[in-house]
């Protein structure tokens, strides 16, 4: 009976985190989606969320649930400005320039951060951080189970915000057909560097809803950009439902190889997953088959 | 183009050599000496990438490949370094093949190829860090032995010269593959697989020999290091720092070029040094990553700018300085 | 004459799509033979079958006789088959000279030989004097030498021609076709896949005529301009009955 409630919990548990992958995946797969270019810088930028909601609590007191209010819109307006005056003109409209690009930011970001908070880990403390929910023998961090429908709500308004706003046409028509969309009238760079920003912005909301459980420290972006892309591969690369899907999966594998084969080999798990689809199913497990 | 085309790769590489005999500041020797090991790794780089235009940002999995396995070799099973180099760059370009043979049938290429040797890399590292044979968390420690046929040298110049030594043969190597069919055949395929093909030019073989070699000569990198620092871990044989830097310096120096690994280098751990000095001294004190912040705004500022890289625009100048 | 290149009832579907059906034609040594059809006729599908570059559904393709329809491109090129793209691809970062030099590696591994082999080649479709110009600067009918010339240099025994002329302007297509004719001359066997029909006429010695991916009438270029299934294909339905009518309303009048 033990047995079973060990893996039931790693199960949850597995879940809760994968909804967090997923909202991670979900900004990434949006910009490779719309834009085609994989956006290496992914995993820098939430570190540097995570430390954005480190120094409003540690700082200015602000409770991570509330700092979503606050840097979402500044990440969306970073991740606006850093595609529209810094990649896209650097990287002349050449794939493999973008690809340079975003390292190059994602290098940048990290190292800022080492140079500004050290390579210490740090966490903040918030009341309820280890309070748990009880349903029958599994014990569920609450933090986690908010992060877990907060996942959910944020993709469902994305998908809101695609299906039902005139943005949200406009960056599907760029997604689709990116000369027919800019002869229609639609600014192709700002799509561009809007879907950049709503990149961001769900890092942000990402990074808030982490905090409450997770460290942070300056390398902490490496451990999650592999576990993203390996979402967005496995989800298929540009899809919503997929990236939902493929985060819940990962978050699951991750927790269940991690209780059977120990903390860092769990990871190893992810990267072979990755590294066979990619392989042997590049379209993703839910994408046409090329 | 008649006169001798070995003749600048032969001036560069006597000027390096030099260098030492007027400077004897130990920085300065374990400068050099680091920077023809990046050199190395870079030029392997080069090959795959410069030349065959499949980027690698996992190239770490061939240098560390290179570094474990010239330890281990002496370590566990007490081979001579003289021995466990071949032997281990052999490994690396095993391991190449491999790796080429997987991701290149699969048609990867573009960021995927790039995320597939990221990902190698990172099964190799967590796999260096779990295992007891390769030293586990702890890494693995070969054993001081100052004596020539230990390849361990008392004089550190010999050291430099030992690694000036592969740079100078991989400097050769690589012009010879610029001047042979093989060159010619990578050329092609990085610019249109395609049209290759419809030339004659089968684009897997081809590939898979740039990448073969390419691990081997970044694995002789990884081989060096082990041999100057004797010791090893996860991070250090395996970590992205390496595939960053063996990137970096062939796009900074110039992708594609003969040269441009090695200018790359110098420039790269140079303004990498002079970063870390003036914060240091700005701060009173080291501060971690500066160096690194500056290395990725050059690799933007190069992409924006020269996408030729150093050399690029040093030509550039001359050009334009002899029609003024 | 035996044929050089013979193919064999080949299909090609692309998911529900017929884009070639049941297609048969034979390439006599020492031809130029043409491959003609309205705009998607399937023309290039069959030509990239023939190269290798997709493999075909059902039936095969036989070179000097021997079975190719498994072979790879690379392989194909080495047994002696080179083809142009319609849309050129040339190598954009190299020179002429070098785009030149990967073809003439192929039979030439030694550098000198190689480059030697491309010059020559060069001079002989016109691009003698830009050798040392960067692929990319070329004009559009320079590409298109170019593409000519790299086939060239692999020193074929077949060469697959597609839409070589399409994209120039008639005096440029004056300029080219005494170039194709010459490497008839020197030995090389011509498919030539053309939607110009004029030009064709006077190249080839015979024509295929693919319409809606079938052959629908082979023979001398004379004899198929005639055809009325050809004038229906490329004019459209009723289109060889007006003509008649309109010949035989001429002769009353």
């Amino acid at each position: 009976m033990l047995k079973l409630d060990i893996f039931l919990s790693a199960l949850a548990n597995g879940l809760m985190t994968g909804a967090v992958y997923a909202l991670i995946a979900l900004g990434l797969t949006l910009v490779y989606g719309v834009l085609h270019i994989i956006n290496f810088a992914h995993g820098a930028t939430l570190t540097a969320a995570m430390f954005a909601v480190f120094v409003a609590h540690s700082v200015f007191k602000i409770d991570p649930y509330i700092a979503i209010v606050i840097l979402t819109p500044l990440f969306f307006g970073l991740g606006y400005a850093v595609q529209r005056f810094v990649i896209n003109p650097a990287s002349h409209g050449n794939d493999s320039n973008i690809l340079l690009v975003t390292l190059g930011l994602s290098i940048i970001i990290e190292n800022a951060l080492l140079a500004g908070f050290r390579s210490d880990t740090r966490s903040i403390d918030v009341p309820y951080g280890f309070s748990v929910i009880e349903i029958g023998n599994l014990f569920l961090s609450t933090p986690k189970v908010v992060a877990f429908f907060a996942s959910f709500v944020v993709a469902g308004l994305l998908w809101l915000l695609l299906a039902r706003t005139d943005t949200g046409k406009a960056i599907r028509a760029v997604a689709r057909e990116k000369t027919g969309a800019a002869l229609s009238g639609i600014n192709v760079d700002h799509i561009y560097a809007v879907t950049f920003g709503l990149g961001a912005a769900c890092l942000a909301i990402a990074a808030c809803l982490l905090m409450p459980t997770f460290l942070v420290n300056p390398r902490i972006g490496n451990a999650f950009v592999l576990v993203a892309f390996t979402i967005v591969v496995l989800g298929g690369m540009g899809s919503i439902a997929g990236a939902l899907v493929g985060g819940l999966i990962i978050g699951v594998v991750e927790s269940l190889s991690g209780l059977y084969f120990g903390e860092s080999l769990g990871q190893i798990g992810i990267f072979l997953i990755f590294i066979l689809v990619l392989l042997f199913r590049p379209t993703g497990l839910f994408g046409a088959k090329a | 183009m008649t006169q001798q085309p070995y003749l600048p790769i032969l001036a560069v590489v006597a000027g390096l050599a030099l260098l030492p005999l007027g400077l004897s500041s130990n920085t300065v020797l374990n400068f050099l000496s680091f920077a023809m090991i990046i050199t190395l790794a870079a030029q392997g780089w080069n090959i795959l990438g410069g030349y065959g235009g499949q980027f690698s940002f996992g190239h770490a999995v061939f240098f560390g490949t290179g570094a474990y396995g010239m330890a281990l070799l002496q370590v566990r099973f007490g081979v001579n370094p003289w021995l466990a180099l071949p032997v281990a760059m052999g490994l690396g370009a095993v391991v190449g093949f491999a790796i080429g043979y997987l991701s290149f049938r699969a048609r990867l290429r573009g960021s995927y190829f790039a995320l597939v040797t990221l990902a190698f890399a990172e099964v190799f590292r967590i796999s260096a860090n779990a295992w007891g044979f390769t030293g586990g968390a702890a890494g693995v420690l070969v054993p001081l032995r100052l004596d020539p046929a230990n390849m361990q040298f008392a004089d550190k110049r010999i050291g430099f010269w030992l690694a000036l030594a592969f740079v100078a043969a991989v400097l050769a190597l690589t012009l010879a593959i610029t001047r042979s069919r093989f060159g010619a055949q990578l050329v092609a395929v990085r610019e249109n697989e395609e049209a290759a093909r419809a030339l004659g030019v089968d684009a897997l073989a081809v590939k898979l020999k740039a990448i073969t070699l390419s691990g081997a000569i970044t694995a002789a990198a990884g081989c060096l290091y082990t041999q100057k620092f004797l010791y090893l871990d996860a991070t250090l044989a395996y970590g992205p720092w390496i595939s960053v830097e063996a990137l970096l310096a062939p796009i900074i120096g110039g992708v594609g070029t003969v040269f441009g690994p090695l200018v790359g280098a110098v420039v790269l751990l140079g303004l990498g040094e002079v970063t870390k000095t003036v914060f240091a001294n700005l701060m009173g004190g080291s501060v971690p990553g500066v160096d690194l912040v500056v290395f990725g705004v050059l690799l933007i500022i190069c992409v924006a700018y020269a996408p030729r890289g150093v050399l690029g625009l040093v030509q550039g100048w001359f050009r334009r300085k002899a029609s003024a | 004459m035996s044929a050089l290149l013979a193919v064999n009832a080949v299909t090609k579907r692309f998911g529900g799509l017929v884009a070639v059906d049941n297609a048969s034609i034979e390439v006599a040594q020492g031809s130029i033979t043409g491959l003609i059809g309205p705009n998607g006729a399937g023309k290039t599908t069959l030509f990239t079958v023939i190269a290798g570059f997709e493999p075909a559904t059902s039936g095969s393709v036989a070179f000097e006789g021997r079975d190719i329809t498994a072979m790879p491109t690379h392989k194909r090129a080495i047994a002696g088959i080179a083809r142009t793209f319609q849309i050129v691809q040339p190598f954009a970062g190299l020179s002429v000279r070098e785009n030149i030099a990967v073809g003439a590696f192929l039979r030439h591994p030694a550098r000198a030989s190689a480059l030697a082999k491309a010059d020559a080649v060069g001079h002989q479709v016109g691009l003698g004097a830009m050798l040392d110009q960067s692929a990319s600067q070329l004009t559009v009918a320079g590409r298109k030498r170019l593409e000519l010339a790299r086939a060239l240099a692999t020193e074929p025994k077949l060469l697959l021609l597609d839409e070589v002329l399409a994209g120039l302007n008639p005096s440029e297509i004056r300029d080219m076709m005494p170039v194709v004719q010459a490497i008839r001359s020197g030995g090389v066997t011509i498919l030539i896949v053309e939607h110009v029909m004029q030009a064709v006429m006077s190249l080839c010695d015979s024509v295929y005529v693919l319409a809606q991916g079938r052959i629908i009438a082979a023979g001398a270029p004379g004899e198929v301009a005639r055809d009325p299934r050809v004038i229906e294909a490329y004019l459209g339905h009723g289109a060889a009955a007006r003509m008649q009518a309109q010949a035989a309303g001429g002769a009353h009048a």
